[in-house]
């Protein structure tokens, strides 16, 4: 097989596997910046792909037809941004360790997701859902040579959303007068206290966001990979956005190019047996990579990664 | 007469300050299970029947309660291994890779080797420990030298544990279906005795072994300098600096005696209740159980005893509540998770009893 077959084969996976990474990672963004940490970006996945595939499943019967998914995904992200709530007010309001606090959200997600699908449905996991979001193929655009084939022919409208959203993200957090707030946050809480920035409320807000654009990425995950809801259906893809938001540092670009990366590897873990220079690497190494790669990032082997730097603090008014 | 008096008030004000110590984990308990509830009731289930069936699912009958106590010896191990390293100041989240790599390390021993019981089982332990302690030493040392947040550090290497624990079984040690051979009686923790006592529950020897851990870290902690120290850069570290203390050393070790413990209870589940390690195809959760535990134990010996019970409890008694009563066994993960999420914003709880005090002085 050459090389560009195998791109064929492996770029609109890449893609495919990187969308609700972007998605979540995007949402942890926010709330990072703004400086609290959100370990709960798995446990809010988890409710996004449980709303999802609920919500799809009621307006397919209420007779929305190919509507069903996407007014399904609104509503997830109305739910993510809700259950979002229970990690602001712990960690913001009653100053919870906002680490303890994103733990016991995933708990809390897992928990009464599937709580509420043994009571709907009677066991573990929820019917198939019949209307799903397709691969669709771009006209005009499909036929550009190399690059139709991986970006054009096969695509999730969900990815072309994810890609959009990136550069939104981008100018809100950069180029409005919102974003310098919601950094100044992050940066400095009482800077910006003395500024009249209203920190708390800036943090709720943040907080919100990564709710609503994680329970995006759980719903599209759902939605278009496994088409049903179940207690493993998210399995660490929550942590993997943390991962690609540091990868990334923080950045929105950093971001997109982090997920696709780990999107790469992990289809490329999928792929590599039909691909001879690859066949003999154990798979391990490639299920591992973007964790081991975040580690470095970290450890600043591949370009230092530092955060917002008062991030994990709760912000007392008039402390020091 | 006269001398009761004063000693009549030491034990009144200390009862005072247990109580106010222990109202925040019995609040936050209490909280959990009421939510648990009301989640109950909104659902079309009877509470009462449903907890009763709960409690009957861990008291109601030996083999029951055998199997909480089997619950809670991992739960034991990886709630020490999380309240170790937060007493230096360290939030430990990699627990559960620890406690994976732990189990398949101690398995491996105990599958390759052919020794005397006296040797094997010793050393089978000793290889779970180490390996969780390598596990420790990774995010220890990114910490100490690099100043890498241990958090993110160790939640990559519980997927990092997860994918290579499942490569060296897949590829080296499988025996049929997804897991491991048998180890050998003489790399074993089960006992026919604790078994024939709790009709023929699955619990080992490694009962005694968490509570001897129990003791142990208490024993580390309290009663040595080392633990001193540690405890000491946990509180403040400049000052541990300033006072001499190497602050580096002291994460690095911390981590990897949380670490270590995390190994054992790896240890326990493969030695003592399953006999062998598995491919997972996610992770075990016992390591993620441990963070409730040690917070709702306050990081005391004592305390992760009893909430290792509690949770150990609540997980046996799931299935009891869900065959007698209907009630999905989900409802305690829900249940534990309020409680954690009490017991984190006990900021909340700490103003109301504040307010109600400063009243009753202002009276």
């Amino acid at each position: 097989m050459d090389i560009i077959s195998t791109l064929n084969l492996i770029i609109p996976t890449a893609i495919f596997a990187a969308t609700p990474l972007i998605f979540t990672a995007l949402g942890g963004l926010f709330s990072e910046r703004a400086g609290v940490v959100n370990i709960g970006l798995e446990g809010l996945m988890v409710i996004g792909a449980f709303s999802g595939i609920v919500f799809t499943l009621i307006f397919e019967g209420l007779g929305f037809g190919a509507a069903s998914p996407w007014v399904a995904l609104l509503v997830a992200m109305l739910i993510g941004a809700v259950f979002s709530l229970f990690h602001a007010v712990a960690s913001i309001t009653l100053r919870a360790d906002q680490i303890v606090s994103g733990v016991a959200l995933n708990f809390l997600a897992i928990g009464l997701s599937v709580f509420l699908v043994r009571e709907f449905f009677g066991r573990g996991q929820t019917d198939y859902i019949n209307a799903r979001i397709f691969r669709e193929s771009v006209p005009v655009l499909r036929d550009i040579p190399i690059i139709g084939n991986w970006f054009f022919s096969s695509i999730y409208p969900t990815s072309f959303v994810a890609f959009f959203l990136v550069f939104i993200v981008w100018y809100v957090v950069f180029k409005t007068p919102f974003g310098l707030r919601l950094r100044s946050v992050g940066e400095h809480p009482m800077a910006a206290d003395t500024m009249g920035i209203k920190v708390n409320r800036m943090k709720y807000i943040a907080v919100m966001l990564s709710g609503a654009l994680a329970g995006i990425g759980g719903a599209v995950y759902a939605i278009t990979t496994s088409a049903n809801f179940g207690g493993g259906t998210i399995a660490g893809q929550g942590f993997m956005s943390l991962a690609a938001l540091i990868f990334g540092k923080w950045h929105p670009l950093g971001v997109l190019g982090a997920a696709l990366f780990f999107g790469f590897a992990q289809s490329l873990s999928i792929a590599a047996q039909q691909i001879p220079a690859l066949a003999n690497v154990p798979q391990v190494y490639l299920l591992i990579a973007p964790y081991v790669l975040t580690i470095l990032a970290l450890a600043g082997f591949v370009g230092k990664a530092e955060g917002p730097k008062a991030i994990g603090k709760s912000y007392e008014k008039g402390s020091r | 007469m006269k001398k009761i008096k004063p000693i009549l008030l030491k034990v009144m004000t200390f009862l005072k300050s247990l109580l106010i110590k222990l109202a925040i984990p019995l609040l936050s308990i209490f909280f959990g299970f009421f939510a648990g509830a009301i989640i109950m009731l909104v659902s079309g289930n009877n509470p009462i029947t449903g907890y009763a069936a709960l409690f009957d699912g861990v008291f109601g009958d030996i083999y029951y309660f055998g199997e909480t106590l089997r619950m809670m010896t991992p739960l034991i191990f990886s709630g020490i291994a999380v309240a170790f390293a937060f007493r230096t100041g360290l939030l430990n989240i990699g627990v559960e890779g620890q406690l994976i790599v732990g189990w398949l390390a101690s398995v491996a021993v105990g599958v390759m080797f052919d020794l005397p019981f006296v040797i094997h089982l010793p050393l089978a332990l000793l290889a779970g420990a180490v390996a969780g302690g390598l596990w420790g030493f990774i995010p220890g040392i990114l910490k100490a030298r690099l100043h890498v947040h241990e958090v993110i550090v160790t939640i990559m290497m519980n997927y990092v544990a997860l994918h290579v624990s499942n490569h060296f079984i897949r590829n080296y040690m499988l025996a049929s279906g997804q897991r491991t051979e048998f180890i050998p009686a003489t790399a074993s923790l089960s006992s026919d005795f604790l078994r024939g006592l709790t009709d023929f529950s699955r619990l080992h020897w490694g009962f005694l072994l968490a509570i001897f851990a129990c003791v142990v870290m208490w024993f580390l902690l309290w009663k040595t300098r080392k633990g001193y120290e540690l405890r000491a850069v946990g509180y403040n570290p400049n000052a541990s600096s300033y006072a001499g203390m190497n602050v580096k050393t002291n994460i690095v070790l911390s981590m990897v005696v949380s670490g270590g413990f995390a190994g054992l209870g790896g240890a326990m589940e493969g030695l003592g209740t399953y006999g062998y390690a598995q491919i997972l195809s996610s992770f075990t959760n016992l390591g993620f159980d441990g963070i409730a535990v040690a917070l709702l134990g306050a990081s005391t010996s004592i305390g992760i005893f009893l909430s290792a019970f509690l949770f150990g409890g609540l997980k046996i008694g799931a299935a009891n509540m869900q065959a007698s009563a209907n009630v999905a066994p989900e409802l305690v993960e829900i249940v534990i998770a309020l409680i954690i999420f009490f017991v984190a914003s006990s900021y909340l709880i700490r103003w109301v009893l504040n307010r109600l005090q400063s009243n009753r002085e202002g009276k």
